[in-house]
């Protein structure tokens, strides 16, 4: 088993309403996100093209931030999950350092915090709250173990690009361009 | 086609514009780490060498220093943790991937080492120092007569911990600055040459002072030959990395970097050491705790410096 998500670039508006979908289900603090939307123009006008895309931890396949982690808090589930077991983070910053795509913050309440892939959400064979509140169903969750799943069918039909590969970090967030 | 490139977007109020994660703490606890390193380095060297009583201060002397220095870095380090009451779940794993993992290990073998260090010279240092109990007093004894087989063991952890402040860095592999293998003997070396500038300033013995002034200038040019071989790394390297080495090349760390570290930190002092061998009356003072200053500067700059350069995408 192997979660992954893809995400259609050409299909997302840059609404945020998957920002705020897991701000409310993973009562996450004012002031901190664990999704983001990108917003990125290239060209000069009338010439102009450009890409939105919401992102969040990339639950890499070589993921630096479980290498550093000095007592095992962060660490990885069934499927690929990357997750901070909170009692057992210190709050060293050694895995918000770590990360290419500065995913990671430092929770209020000291732990550091994250996108967990609505782990709890996908345990009762639910979707993520992002993916399922988006409203132009830009977004694609499963397993690409799974060679009937939805993701696998996008990922054979569409091409696709992930964040900063040379980074070697083997992010399983897929973007379709 | 002229092409502009505008990204935007991700504006988190606590997270953004550019990580902040890492305050004074990190780079206090790395220079005391590299002090304590170099001390020990020196005092099990000497020894090894049989010169104990040719050089009091840096057997003797200056390692009684290095469990109050450790002491405090381990301090500043707890500081910095957020998750505070948790920190003791950094004893109850060994993850060698974890250059955070394993440097707190390190400390917690090299701190009773140099404290076992320092009590068999308590006597000598102070001499109406009394153990007390008599069992104490055994103890001393054997380490008295042990100290050369201690010495092996400090000397290779001095040089892991003094590594290590480096390594701790440089295994971020998404900080461009940070993720070059030179950090770690740079770093090593660095914190050598500050722990000379302490002895020069302990000791009370001409000839003492004359040979760490000589360790020291050879510290302070390979010092900067790796500094020198860092940038021409970087510039050699990836845009991220040329965009790192730029920070210090021209970009809003070269002042700093080149006044205080650079010439004020290195430079300047070795000039001074030079003259003193010389034979010109220079007060060791002067280049000891510009040394120092600088060493402190450095490792400010590079965590500072670190924490801004990232991936582009």
């Amino acid at each position: 088993m192997r979660y992954a998500m893809a995400i259609d670039t050409r299909k997302c508006v840059g609404c945020s309403d998957c920002v705020v979908a897991c701000q409310t289900e993973n009562n996450v603090p004012v002031g901190f996100c664990r999704d983001w939307v990108v917003e990125v123009v290239e060209g000069t006008y009338p010439n102009v093209s450009i890409e939105l895309r919401t992102e969040r931890c990339n639950h890499c396949d070589n993921s630096p931030c479980v290498r550093c982690c000095p007592t095992g808090a962060s660490h990885i589930e069934d499927g690929g999950i990357v997750l901070v077991e909170h009692n057992k983070c210190i709050g060293c910053g050694a895995c918000i350092q770590a990360c290419p795509y500065d995913a990671r913050y430092s929770h209020p309440d000291g732990y550091v915090d994250k996108c967990t892939f609505c782990i709890h959400r996908v345990r009762e064979g639910k979707k993520p709250a992002c993916v399922s509140v988006c409203p132009t169903s830009c977004m694609h969750f499963g397993d690409l173990d799974d060679p009937n799943s939805e993701i696998v069918n996008v990922l054979k039909n569409r091409k696709f690009k992930s964040l900063a590969p040379e980074a070697g970090t083997k992010p399983q967030i897929f973007y379709l361009v | 086609m002229k092409e502009e490139l505008f990204a935007s977007g991700r504006n988190i109020p606590n997270i953004d514009p550019y990580l902040n994660i890492w305050h004074w703490q990190i780079p206090s606890y790395l220079f005391l780490g590299g002090l304590a390193a170099g001390l020990l380095l020196f005092a099990s060297f000497f020894t090894i060498m049989g010169k104990e009583n040719k050089m009091e201060a840096t057997v003797k002397k200056a390692p009684m220093l290095v469990p109050f220095i450790l002491m405090l870095g381990l301090f500043f380090l707890f500081l910095d943790l957020k998750h505070k009451l948790y920190f003791w779940q950094l004893y109850t794993t060994i993850r060698l991937e974890s250059p955070m993992g394993w440097g707190s290990w390190v400390l917690m073998i090299i701190t009773p080492i140099s404290i076992l260090w320092s009590a068999s010279y308590m006597k000598e240092v102070f001499p109406k120092w009394d153990w007390k109990f008599k069992i104490l007093n055994t103890i001393e004894a054997w380490l008295i007569k042990n100290r050369k087989i201690i010495a092996w063991p400090m000397a290779i952890y001095a040089v892991i911990l003094g590594i290590y402040t480096g390594i701790l860095l440089s295994a971020f592999n998404a900080r461009p600055l940070w993720n070059t293998s030179i950090l770690g003997p740079l770093f090593l070396v660095s914190g050598m040459s500050t722990a000379a500038a302490v002895i020069m300033l302990m000791s009370k013995d001409h000839k003492e002072r004359k040979i760490m002034g000589r360790i020291d200038i050879l510290l302070i040019v390979v010092e900067l030959f790796f500094i020198i071989h860092l940038f021409m790394g970087f510039l050699a390297g990836s845009e991220v990395q040329i965009n790192a080495a730029n920070l210090f090349l021209g970009g809003k760390f070269t002042a700093p970097f080149f006044a205080f570290v650079v010439i004020l930190g290195l430079i300047f002092p070795a000039v001074l050491e030079v003259f003193e061998l010389k034979g010109y009356k220079v007060p060791i003072i002067i280049p000891a705790v510009l040394i120092l200053l600088g060493g402190l500067i450095f490792r400010f700059l590079m965590v500072e410096a670190g924490q801004i350069t990232r991936y582009l995408y």
